[in-house]
């Protein structure tokens, strides 16, 4: 029988990637990327946050990740290209964030944990989040696909539809900064946004719908997640970066069997 | 019987004035075209007249339950997110598969129902939106410059399969257009806009309307002989520009 830490470690990294394998082909879809960069780098200043406010980790990272997606969003504006004002957010938030845990003088932080993830320390607790989280995440995507993805194709067309577009990209800034609420224990603010894209890049060339890339990017998150626990149980080497590791080879394998099919 | 109506519109985006005081109005079955030059606001009013864009002053009236198909120039469907054709025609909402199959091969796109997207040619393309903006079942469609890219007998092709559907579906459509030969063959009404409506009316007069031979010449006048009138009753639009 498994350790008892590895089966939740597990389940943790499983819901993790149910979540992120359809949340993370929007990512994909709309170029949030760096999108996902910002508000994931932002989780460690609201690490600071919690500990700061005595508040839970997920409150506190979910507070912060809200709030730099807000002020991007209201200061988006026409001085700046979107992906220079991404960018300062992104590293901004993540010094900001470095510098904040270092005020904390009377709390020990172990701060690579929150950087790079400690999936082998996911509590019963911190498995009720995620599953909450991941739960929470599916049931608003599976609510507004169709919303979500004529939103995506086309803005106008989805208003002349009588959609509001604003309220969809609204809904996906809420389902990013709750991911990287859930994640950060799993895989580390810094590898956050790798769990979004990866699969879902892992998942194109094999996908003929959206329903389908989603599905698969479902199957390459868990085939990493679970690859990458025995490869780090078998080498020694830390959780979060060897699943993201995993899913970066099966991206590549996919990537270059589907260049080999088309010649 | 007017489906939607707009009373003194002004768009301003930032410090640029886009659209002023634009009337217009769009009834049932009836072919309206836009033209104008580059800039002169024609996709901004396409924009005001399906919701995306708030009119600085003016209103827009739509008939109760109004159902707008929009075929946008362009889909953000990049190669990043794969879609079939018969996918793309299921996001329409709730037709049936039986439905969606009589439109494909209504518009010639049935063989393609397997094909993504983003390899489809410029004129199978259009007809995908078209289908995707049919099944909506709409009142009113709206097209912004449809044709754009195609070769010459594609978009004759194009705009003898629009003409024919609207009869079918007896639905009104209202486009952007710089094929001017076209619009002033097939068009029950054209606004010619410049910021303002510059003129309006039948195609024969505008066309003969000092306005419009301002911004476009006198070149069009061969679009004129080619103009044939087939449809037997009477549009005095030109006067009801007024009373709008």
């Amino acid at each position: 029988m498994l350790d008892d830490f590895l089966v939740r470690a597990f389940l943790g990294g499983m819901l993790l990637a149910v979540a992120a394998g359809p949340l993370g082909c929007f990512v994909v879809w709309r170029r949030m990327a760096y999108f996902g960069d910002a508000t994931a780098h932002a989780a460690i200043f609201g690490v600071t946050l919690s500990l700061a406010f005595s508040i839970s980790i997920f409150a506190g990272v979910l507070f912060a990740a809200l709030g730099v997606a807000i002020l991007l969003a209201l200061f988006s504006g026409r001085l700046y290209t979107a992906d220079t004002m991404l960018g300062v957010a992104a590293h901004g938030a993540l010094a900001l964030g470095l510098v904040s845990v270092s005020f904390l003088t009377d709390v020990r932080v172990d701060l690579s944990s929150y950087l790079f993830g400690d999936i082998l320390a996911v509590g019963q607790k911190d498995l009720l989040v995620i599953a909450s989280g991941a739960t929470f995440i599916l049931l608003i995507l599976g609510w507004r696909w169709r919303r979500l993805l004529l939103t995506t194709l086309n803005e106008d067309l989805a208003v002349s539809e009588g959609l509001n577009a604003r309220t969809e990209a609204l809904l996906l800034v809420l389902l990013i900064a709750t991911l990287v609420a859930v994640a950060i224990k799993i895989v580390g603010a810094l590898l956050i946004t790798a769990m979004l894209i990866i699969p879902a890049a892992a998942a194109r060339p094999l996908a003929r719908t959206p329903e389908g890339m989603a599905a698969i990017a479902i199957v390459m998150g868990m085939i990493s997640v679970s690859a990458g626990l025995a490869a780090s149980f078998d080498w020694d080497s830390p959780a979060g970066p060897t699943i993201i590791v995993i899913a970066t080879v099966l991206f590549v394998a996919t990537g270059t069997l589907s260049r080999f099919k088309k010649t | 019987m007017t489906l939607i109506a707009t009373q003194g519109v002004s768009v301003q985006i930032g410090a640029k004035q886009i659209l002023t005081n634009v009337d217009l109005s769009i009834g049932r079955g009836e072919i309206v075209t836009l033209v104008g030059p580059n800039g002169s606001g024609k996709t901004t009013l396409l924009k005001v007249l399906i919701g995306a864009q708030t009119p600085t002053r003016g209103a827009v009236m739509r008939e109760a339950g109004l159902r707008i198909g929009y075929v946008p120039q362009r889909l953000a469907i990049e190669r990043a997110m794969p879609m079939t054709v018969s996918r793309w025609l299921a996001l329409s909402g709730f037709a049936s598969t039986a439905e969606r199959k009589r439109i494909a091969e209504r518009v010639g796109i049935f063989p393609l129902l397997d094909q993504q997207m983003a390899n489809l040619s410029g004129g199978e393309f259009q007809r995908a939106l078209l289908a995707h903006a049919l099944l909506i079942q709409p009142d009113l469609l709206v097209l912004d410059e449809p044709t754009q890219g195609l070769d010459q007998p594609a978009v004759a092709a194009f705009y003898r399969l629009i003409d024919e559907v609207r009869r079918e579906q007896r639905c009104a459509v209202l486009m952007v257009s710089h094929d001017l030969h076209v619009v002033m063959r097939s068009s029950d009404h054209v606004i010619c806009l410049n910021g303002h409506v510059c003129c309006q009316g039948t195609p024969t007069l505008v066309s003969a309307a000092p306005e419009y031979q301002a911004l476009f010449g006198f070149g069009t006048e061969g679009a004129l002989a080619l103009y044939r009138h087939e449809h037997d009753h009477r549009h005095d639009h030109l006067e009801s520009q007024h009373d709008a």
